[in-house]
């Protein structure tokens, strides 16, 4: 057991240490690009506080550090960052942290769902095409994940809310919970009711790029010569399918899954904004249009947080799962 | 023996149809009118050097053969002429294949439940005593394919066909990685198997193990068979022999002379005009160039060659 585990772990810090890299990397590129932005965060910070003299203006100044060497500045904020401090958004007046927290709280229901969605189809139709390569339900299903995979997110998302919500009126225009109800009395269904449109159009908008990588890592499988033999041993297609296809393509599967995180977190910035749904990727698009320089920072080092660990599972997975790298160092 | 053959090939062959370039269409031929039988209790060794098709035999028998081959000649089994609907039935059932390497077991299937196969009920006693005797531990299948080595994937591979109790089994390489213990006891076990009434036919280019333990020798050259004969013809020696080649190739064994033979087997796309052997054939005659020779009876046995005595 023991030698099991201690490779793993090995692995598992190692990509760590990487991860941890990157995520400095990002906070550096970020920290350097809002900082050669136009947008000035005491003119956004004074905005809400009324008139205000030179005077005011510069001991303010004067208190963030803005006048201090670039590289001071980032170091301030690094350090504060790592001891948890976020800084406050000047367009909420509430810690980063906290509405970071909540929002994700948000996104994360919706995320998964679509993620399960767009996973589910997305492998169910890839394992169709793959089986039916170059026969019409192939040909057909392939036209149409080339179709979907263009269509803009926020395309998708003002279609479905027209002839779901505003004509058939099967589902609200919007936000994550009736209107003029209390956050205590939203039950769980009304929640999910609220939440199923923009889920549905992020994994329409995602599940295409699934369905085309399980499809042609189905094709490579079946022609493989233990599916010949598979075949000379009298097995029908259905059986192949079965016993052999499913079991191989399911780890390319698994690890196209988790590292889709990236492309989800990207299309939840449109479907939320086109639903004005409450999670991250509306807040990151509120943050950018209002220069809440705190807050656009804070998302941006959590996305890259969320996707890198997207990743890590998806490499960690795949040890656990494949018994050729499992069972390697026995 | 006028018994009915279990496996009769006549005059198969097989061309790939290939796309060279935008529209130009090229027939690729790689087995030419060969023909072959196989009767109940008999080991047959078809053996060449590599790249003479041996292998697409096999493909062509089972009707695996990919989607861009076209067959000619006709195939029978026990007499029935054979369909790709015959051989879709057949396969695993009454024809099995011991494939060549380890590429032809799933990587991620334990091999215990890979060998018992898909049919219910799952063979598992039969593969475990199958197992034994083949010399594979018992925690072999427990292993997936990746941990076995070249010798017990062989032994894994040949135990599927053991387990099918097909009566023709066509063993496609079975003895390459193998010790010489372990090939000698597989190739028993075929021969047991033979005794029972079953039908081998044994792809080789092992010859010594294919004269020791096989009834007839198809040699196999470029696509098709040259001479057909009793293995003891090849024990015996070139006088015994009807074929040229077949008479260097007994030559070339280390035991007898080492002596090679000039030249290389041509390659499917640029085989010659006439006799397929004649740009190697020391006795050929300008006839050799011209027509290409057919399969004829000659002492118990059977020559493709004009001037063969």
């Amino acid at each position: 057991m023991k030698e099991k585990i201690l490779p793993f772990l090995g692995a598992f810090f190692a990509k760590g240490v990487r991860m941890l890299a990157l995520l400095l990397v990002v906070s550096i590129a970020a920290f350097a690009l809002v900082s050669l932005s136009p947008v000035d965060p005491v003119q956004q910070y004074l905005l809400g506080a009324g008139p205000v003299s030179e005077e005011q203006r510069a001991q303010v100044e004067e208190y963030w550090g803005v006048n201090d060497p670039p590289v001071e500045r980032y170091f301030n904020w690094l350090s504060s960052l790592l001891s948890g401090d976020m800084g406050i958004s000047t367009l909420y007046r509430r810690p980063v942290s906290d509405i970071i927290g909540e929002r994700f709280f948000n996104s994360i229901a919706l995320m998964l769902c679509a993620w399960l969605l767009s996973g589910g189809i997305g492998f169910a139709l890839g394992c169709v095409m793959g089986a039916k390569k170059d026969r019409w339900p192939d040909r057909i299903l392939k036209k149409v994940c080339y179709l979907f995979s263009s269509l803009p997110t926020f395309w998708l998302g003002l279609v479905l809310l027209l002839v779901f919500a505003v004509w058939l009126a099967w589902f609200p225009v919007g936000f994550s919970a009736p209107i003029g109800m209390l956050d205590s009395e939203v039950s769980l269904w009304q929640r999910f009711y609220h939440l199923l449109l923009p889920a549905l159009t992020l994994s329409l908008a995602s599940f295409s790029n699934i369905a085309l990588h399980t499809r042609q890592k189905l094709i490579d499988v079946l022609e493989d010569d233990y599916v010949l033999f598979a075949r000379a041993r009298g097995e029908g297609e259905g059986t192949i399918l079965r016993r052999h296809g499913l079991r191989n393509i399911l780890i390319p599967a698994l690890t196209l899954q988790f590292s889709s995180f990236a492309e989800l977190f990207g299309g939840s910035v449109l479907a939320e904004t086109v639903f004005s749904y409450p999670g991250l990727g509306s807040a990151a698009a509120e943050a950018g249009l209002n220069s809440d320089i705190p807050l656009l920072l804070g998302i941006t080092l959590f996305s890259a947080l969320f996707v890198c660990v997207g990743n890590l599972i998806a490499d960690m997975l795949y040890r656990v799962v494949d018994p050729r790298i499992r069972e390697e160092r026995r | 023996m006028e018994q009915q053959p279990l496996l009769k090939v006549e005059d198969l062959s097989v061309t790939f149809r290939m796309y060279d370039g935008a529209l130009a269409q090229k027939d690729l031929s790689v087995i030419t009118d060969l023909s072959l039988t196989v009767y109940p209790g008999e080991i047959v060794a078809v053996a060449g050097s590599s790249g003479s098709g041996k292998s697409l035999l096999a493909s062509a028998v089972l009707g695996l053969l990919p989607g861009n081959a076209v067959t000619g000649g006709k195939m029978y089994y026990r007499g029935e002429l054979l369909t790709s609907e015959k051989q879709k039935a057949l396969r695993g059932k009454e024809i099995a294949l011991v494939p060549q390497s380890v590429s032809f077991l799933d990587p991620l299937m334990k091999v215990g439940p890979q060998a018992d196969g898909a049919k219910k009920p799952l063979p598992t006693k039969r593969r475990k005593s199958i197992f034994q005797r083949l010399g594979l531990p018992e925690k072999t299948e427990k292993l997936y394919p990746f941990a076995l080595s070249g010798g017990m994937a062989r032994r894994v591979l040949v135990s599927t066909a053991l387990i099918s109790d097909a009566d023709l089994m066509i063993a496609d390489e079975p003895t390459p990685g193998m010790t010489l213990n372990q090939a000698l006891e597989a190739l028993t076990i075929f021969r047991e198997m033979a005794n029972e009434g079953k039908g081998i036919l044994l792809i080789t280019h092992d010859i010594d193990l294919a004269f020791a333990f096989a009834d007839r020798i198809a040699v196999f050259y470029a696509g098709t068979t040259l001479e057909i004969a009793s293995a003891k013809d090849f024990q015996n020696g070139p006088d015994t022999l009807r074929h040229p080649y077949s008479k260097a190739l007994w030559q070339a064994l280390p035991q007898n002379g080492f002596v090679p033979l000039k030249g290389f087997q041509p390659y499917a796309g640029h085989l010659p005009q006439g006799c397929l052997f004649a740009p190697r054939c020391p006795y050929k005659k300008e006839r050799c160039e011209r027509e290409t020779p057919s399969m004829r009876e000659m002492r118990g046995g059977e020559v493709r060659c004009f001037y063969a005595t």
